[in-house]
């Protein structure tokens, strides 16, 4: 069997505000050292996927920077590998995508091109560890035709920011309700959709051209009664960095606080893979204080860290104080500044005592922001 | 840099860090958190633009092999050049082992005449440090040289470990001793040279077949030539170190973490590339105290850590104090244990309340020459259990279970 895997990787976030504004949220930094798009990716790779193809519309630079020729998935193939599937002009005129079902319609050659029997679709704005494998076997042993991954959702979430699912007992899909103000479920749909290849390009030659363009909504829904589709419940930890700030914040600090959290996203189902910086091992001085932190390859931290995440090649001097903060690559704190509750872009620069003090909604400065 | 083919010797087995290259060779030995010492060199290649590398090596060489591979980390994973590992090999009359370093480029001749280069560098593969060897052959070049010798002024107590020379004022090798008791200068050869390859291509050919010769540059190509032809000393001014013994190995690693180290492994210019597991960031916890350390990917610490240096995928746990140490990759370290002065190889799994490093000084028993300075030494694939006090000064094998308490100068 042979899965192709497709990452939908083009939508834009308005939630996330300025950590958007230059990039796509699946090249959104998180964790130290990664990108949104590396756990979806990386699951991929992990489960045996050796074709993904990555649509791309809203500020793809950043994310075709950072995934490259696909080498740090060892997705650099001769057979297979990374597709980056962006909207294109065609002799028919000049298209954007105009929801997930039309990308993936505009993008019908590859899945007509390849010797795949399956495809997966997800995206590239979730956090999530997951084996596939056990979805394919679940997918047969069901005798489904589509399923969809979905998960029971405690309280931290706000259901009415998700689609919720209805199951019988046997979990097939009986309704689906988007985003609604009283969700009959706490079951989630996360946004993976496994299925034979064949039936989608089908669904999709029926439903595109007469103007269906979202592939949840438009493309199986309407269908749900004919199709079997069924709910595969995933139990590990999941979240979605789109939801807002606080969202990217939340993730940001499981990672930092619960060890069970950080055990799953980076050792358990393999790795986690992103693209490789070459810096050194993190140095810490004499002067240096660091508490439930996370300090990435690079960094060198002379001053107070607490609570906070710090990526690679940030530098936090003497007398520096950073609580509660996520501090993205090539940053630099200088001596006496105090950061709390920030979440800083790229390459920044806080002189001498000054202070980036954030509330319950963390500050967020821009890449390159110099105070 | 065009028409320089580097060879990297990298066979060796550095039998002066003890239990440290009794499974690996030297060139593979961890060093500075993330890397392996051929690291360096690689890394000085492909930072001077010289991609076309081979890498001979001999001795246990499995590790090393598999963490060169095809060379990715460093870029040399090329349609042209890149880097080769020349292992010794039979051939129809006779299978040999390289007997000397020059025997070993002897034997790859073949290797180097398909480049055709101009020159070829010979180098080293466990010495740490960052030369731009662009520097080193334009010199060459400069001086009209058939071989040039970097060199380094040394300390006159250590000149007789190394190769010293004597030069005139135009830096022309006039007299070279190799490992003197009467050092005749403090001008000691690094061990890298750089020839013009025709020149040097037939003195190894005409070496090889000298029976009086042990087949080594320092001993017998260097002191031979230089009678006769243009051999020059390219003194180099910058961080070099061959971590030779236990002692300057644990205390190089140590260096690294000060203020303001001699080698700067931060150097955004002269990046070292290396071969290293995925994992993520490192965390450090809420009660402890990470100090004058440096920490790589994949470390989870949940004690102190004072002056050490810690390699990718170590555990430190609760209450445990390391201090003055080198801890190897994926060590897992328990609670409430100390850990001084002590260099713990890869894959160590150490339990709970166990001390390492501990009490008085007492002489090693094992090998006074090697182990003699106070660092007690850890082997790869070891476990001490929970509990177990180690000594100052001790050595516990490769792949040894310690049960019970070792004391000072023991080994296991």
């Amino acid at each position: 069997m042979k899965v192709l895997g497709l990452i939908l990787a083009g939508g834009k976030s308005e939630k996330l505000g300025p950590l958007v504004y230059k990039r796509a949220s699946a090249a959104l930094p998180i964790g130290g050292k990664y990108r949104s798009i590396d756990f979806t990716l990386s699951n991929m790779v992990n489960s045996g996927i050796i074709k993904v193809g990555v649509l791309t519309q809203y500020n793809p630079r950043s994310l075709m920077d950072h995934l490259g020729s696909g080498k740090e998935w060892d997705l650099d193939r001769k057979k297979g590998g990374l597709f980056i599937l962006q909207p294109y002009i065609g002799f028919s005129g000049e298209y954007w995508y105009k929801g997930t079902a039309d990308a993936i319609f505009q993008n019908m050659t590859i899945l007509r091109r390849g010797e795949e029997d399956y495809v997966l679709i997800g995206s590239g704005d979730h956090i999530y560890k997951m084996n596939y494998n056990d979805l394919y076997l679940y997918h047969f042993s069901k005798g489904a035709d589509i399923t969809l991954v979905t998960k029971d959702l405690d309280d931290s979430y706000d259901m009415r920011e998700y689609g919720s699912v209805v199951v019988d007992d046997n979990m097939r899909i009986l309704h689906f309700h988007e985003k609604v103000e009283n969700p009959p479920s706490r079951k989630a749909f996360l946004g993976v959709y496994f299925m034979n290849k064949h039936l989608l390009m089908e669904l999709l030659y029926s439903t595109v051209p007469n103007g269906g363009n979202d592939l949840l909504l438009d493309v199986i829904l309407p269908r749900i009664n004919e199709l079997n589709v069924y709910a595969y419940d995933f139990k590990g930890y999941w979240r979605n960095i789109k939801k807002g700030v606080r969202e990217y914040f939340k993730i940001n600090m499981d990672i930092v606080c619960d060890r069970n959290v950080r055990d799953e996203l980076f050792y358990e189902n393999g790795k986690v893979y992103t693209k490789i910086k070459d810096f050194p091992p993190a140095k810490f001085t004499a002067n240096s204080s660091v508490k439930n932190s996370i300090v990435a390859d690079g960094c060198i931290i002379s001053g107070m860290v607490e609570n906070s995440v710090i990526f690679r090649g940030v530098i936090v001097k003497a007398g520096a104080k950073v609580e509660n903060s996520i501090i993205m690559q090539g940053t630099v704190i200088e001596e006496g500044a105090v950061v709390k509750n920030a979440i800083m872009d790229k390459d920044c620069l806080i002189r001498e005592g000054q202070k980036v003090i954030g509330d319950f909604e963390p500050v967020i400065l821009e890449k390159r922001t110099t105070i | 840099m065009k028409n320089v083919v580097a060879l990297i010797l990298a066979g060796g087995q550095g039998t002066r860090l003890g239990v440290l290259t009794e499974k690996i060779a030297k060139p593979a030995v961890q060093f500075g958190g993330k890397y392996r010492l051929i690291d360096f060199t690689l890394s000085n290649c492909v930072n001077s633009g010289i991609y076309k590398i081979g890498v001979l090596t001999q001795y246990k060489p499995h590790l090393l092999n598999r963490h060169i591979g095809i060379g990715k980390p460093w870029d040399l994973d090329r349609k042209d050049g890149g880097v080769t590992i020349l292992q010794p090999y039979s051939t129809e009359e006779i299978g040999v082992w390289y007997k000397g370093t020059a025997d070993a480029v002897y034997s790859n001749i073949e290797f180097v005449d398909s480049y055709s280069p101009d020159y070829v560098l010979i180098l080293s593969g466990d010495h740490v440090y960052s030369m731009d060897y662009n520097e080193l052959v334009d010199y060459h070049r400069a001086k009209s040289a058939l071989a040039t010798v970097a060199c380094m002024e040394v300390p006159l107590s250590e000149a007789s470990r190394f190769g010293i020379m004597v030069t005139d004022l135009e830096n022309r090798i006039v007299e070279f001793q190799e490992k003197p008791k009467v050092p005749k200068s403090t001008l000691a050869s690094l061990g890298i040279y750089v020839f013009q390859w025709n020149f040097i291509r037939e003195i190894l050919i005409k070496d090889s077949k000298d029976k009086n010769s042990s087949h080594d540059f320092g001993k017998d190509i260097i002191p031979k030539i230089l009678e006769t032809e243009r051999i020059f000393a390219f003194p180099f001014e910058g961080y070099w170190k061959d971590v030779g013994t236990i002692y300057s190995y644990w205390e190089s690693n140590l260096e690294l973490t000060r203020p303001i180290p001699p080698f700067n492994i931060h150097d955004e210019n002269w990046r070292i590339y290396t071969h290293s597991e995925e994992m993520p960031p490192a965390y450090i916890s809420k009660d402890s105290k990470t100090k004058n350390s440096l920490i790589s990917e994949g470390c989870e610490i949940y004690g102190d850590v004072y002056n050490s240096v810690l390699a990718q995928g170590v555990e430190i746990g609760r209450g445990t104090v390391v201090k003055n140490s080198v801890i190897m990759s994926r060590v897992k370290i328990g609670d409430d244990c100390v850990i001084e002065n002590a260099i713990v190889a890869e894959n160590v799994f150490i339990g709970d309340g166990v001390k390492i490093g501990v009490g008085n000084f007492s002489e090693s028993k094992l090998n006074k020459k090697i182990y003699n300075s106070e660092i007690t030494v850890v082997g790869m694939d070891s476990v001490i259990e929970n509990k177990v006090q180690i000594g100052k000064n001790c050595v516990v094998g490769n792949d040894k279970i310690v049960n019970k308490d070792v004391p000072s100068g023991e080994y296991i």
